[in-house]
C-alpha cells in the first residue's frame, strides 16, 4: 500500500470509531425518542446495543428480502417483517438477550438491558 | 432446442477418457448459458451443446424430469418487478423441451411470503405446463409464521415430518429433504435428527447400484457458510449415500447454477425464475441483484435432468429463460 492511501486508511476507520462510540453514547442513553437498529444487507446495525429499562428499541427492515428479529431464549419474537416493515419493543426487564433472523440464522445480534 | 451455441466454448467433443481440470471448469462456467455434463459410471463428461450426439443422447435418457427452483411469487422489488412473467417463460421452456419431462421438481421458494395467493398463482402457472406432476420440498419462504403448516396442507400429502418423502421413477430413488426448519442461531440450514434417522431407514433396502437423486431447498454441500450457504448436518445425510454408485444432490437457494462433483456424488444448484442473487462474496450480502433489464432472463433458468440407465449416466442442462 502506497504511503497516502494508508494515511487515508487510518483516518477512515479513526472516523468510524468516532462514529461508532457516538452511537453507543446515544443507546446507553436511551430517552423518549428510543432506540433504532437497522436491518439493511443481511445484518443487524447496531449489531449490539445497550439500553436502560423502559427504552423503546425499534428494527427497520431495509432489505428488500423478509426478516425476522427472535430472541435465543424466544423471549421476544417479531412477525415477519417485510421490506420498511417495523418492529418495536420496550426493553423492560435488565438482562443480555441474543436475537437471530429465524429465516437467516447468520444474522445475530445483542440487546443488553441494564 | 433450449441450448444456444456459445462462442467460447472449446468442449465441442467429449472426451473419452473422461475430464481434466480445464474441462471440468469449462464445464461449470457453462452451466449459466446451456451446458451439457453427462455423468458416466461416476465420471463427469462435457458435451458442447453443438455436439448432437451428445444432445442426443440426453433425449434418449429413460428418466427425464425438469427441476425449477426459486419462484418467490409476491416478489415485486427491482431485482425483477414480474415474477409472474419469468416463471411463465420458465414453463414455456419446460414445454418447449425436445422430450417432454416426466415431472416437475419445485425445489422450494415457491411463494415470497408464505401467502395463500402466492401459492394459488404458483399453481395456477404450472398448470399450463405439458409436464402435470408437480414435486415440491419447501424453502424458508414457504414456512414463514406458521411453521410450515399451510405448507403441508398444501403439499404435504404423503410426506413425512414437515414434508420429507421418497419415490421411485424408473429405477431411480428420489428422495426429498426439508432443510429450512428449526433453523438455529448462527447455523445454516439443518435437516434435524428425526429426518435423519428416517433418511437412514429409507436407503437401507436400496441396493447399491440404485441410481438416487436426493432435492432440497439449501444447498447440502458447504457453499458459502458465511452467507448460510450450506446445511449443518448435510454431511451425516451424506455418509448415508456413500455406498451408492449414483448420487446426484439438486438445490436452489443461491438463485444462481453451480456443480461440484466429489467421489459419487454430483451436487448442483438450479437458477431462480425469479431474480438472480451474487456470487459467493462477490457483495455485501446475498440480497436480491439487481441487472439491467436486457440481462434479468440470462440469469434465470429451468435445469433438465436426464438418467439413462445404460452406463448410468445422468446429464444436468441449465437452460436460461432468455
Amino acid at each position: 500500500m502506497k504511503r497516502n492511501e494508508w494515511i487515508l486508511c487510518v483516518t477512515a476507520s479513526t472516523l468510524l470509531a468516532a462514529i461508532t462510540l457516538s452511537a453507543a453514547e446515544r443507546t446507553v442513553a436511551g430517552g423518549p425518542a428510543g432506540v433504532d437498529v437497522k436491518i439493511d444487507n443481511f445484518s443487524f446495525a447496531p449489531a449490539a446495543i445497550t439500553v436502560k429499562a423502559g427504552t423503546q428499541i425499534t428494527w427497520t427492515n431495509a432489505d428488500d428480502i423478509p426478516h425476522t428479529v427472535v430472541s435465543d431464549d424466544r423471549s421476544f419474537k417479531s412477525k415477519v417483517l417485510d421490506t420498511d416493515e417495523k418492529f418495536t419493543l420496550t426493553a423492560s426487564q435488565p438482562g443480555t438477550y441474543s436475537y437471530f433472523c429465524s429465516i437467516h440464522p447468520k444474522m445475530t445480534g445483542k440487546v443488553v438491558v441494564e | 432446442m433450449p441450448l444456444q451455441k456459445n462462442d467460447d466454448a472449446v468442449l465441442s467433443s467429449h472426451n473419452p477418457d473422461g475430464i481434466d481440470r480445464r474441462g471440468f471448469l469449462k464445464c461449470m462456467a457453462w452451466a449459466g448459458t446451456g451446458a451439457l455434463c453427462v455423468l458416466e459410471g461416476g465420471v463427469l463428461k462435457s458435451y458442447g451443446i453443438d455436439n448432437a450426439s451428445g444432445i442426443q443422447k440426453a433425449a434418449k435418457g429413460e428418466l427425464s424430469f425438469v427441476q425449477i427452483s426459486d419462484s418467490h411469487m409476491g416478489f415485486n422489488k427491482p431485482a425483477n418487478s414480474d415474477v409472474i412473467a419469468t416463471l411463465k417463460a420458465a414453463v414455456q421452456k419446460i414445454n418447449a423441451l425436445p422430450v417432454a419431462p416426466e415431472f416437475i421438481l419445485h425445489t422450494g421458494d415457491i411463494s415470497h411470503l408464505s401467502k395463500p395467493e402466492e401459492f394459488d398463482t404458483v399453481d395456477q402457472l404450472l398448470k399450463s405446463a405439458s409436464t402435470k406432476d408437480v414435486f415440491f420440498v419447501p424453502g424458508e419462504h414457504d414456512v414463514l409464521e406458521d411453521d410450515g403448516k399451510q405448507y403441508l396442507e398444501r403439499y404435504g400429502k404423503n410426506t413425512k415430518g414437515a414434508g420429507w418423502y421418497s419415490f421411485d421413477q424408473k429405477g431411480v430413488h428420489l428422495i426429498g429433504l426439508v432443510n429450512v426448519m428449526n433453523l438455529k442461531t448462527g447455523g445454516m440450514g439443518s435437516l434435524g435428527a428425526a429426518q435423519l434417522e428416517w433418511l437412514e431407514d429409507d436407503v437401507r433396502h436400496l441396493s447399491k447400484s440404485t441410481p438416487v437423486i436426493v432435492f432440497a431447498h439449501m444447498p447440502l454441500w458447504n457453499i458459502y457458510p458465511e452467507w448460510g450457504w450450506g446445511t449443518d448436518d448435510s454431511a451425516q445425510a451424506l455418509s448415508y449415500l456413500k455406498r451408492f454408485g449414483s448420487v446426484t444432490v439438486l438445490n436452489g437457494h443461491i438463485h444462481q447454477t453451480m456443480q461440484k462433483v466429489e467421489g459419487n456424488v454430483t451436487f448442483h444448484t438450479a437458477a431462480s425464475t425469479a431474480f438472480p442473487q451474487p456470487h459467493p462474496g462477490a457483495a455485501a450480502s446475498p440480497g436480491p441483484m439487481k441487472v439491467p433489464a436486457e440481462q434479468l432472463r440470462g440469469l434465470l433458468g429451468i435445469t433438465d435432468v436426464t438418467y439413462t440407465r445404460k452406463g448410468h449416466a445422468l446429464a444436468l442442462i441449465d437452460s436460461t429463460l432468455e
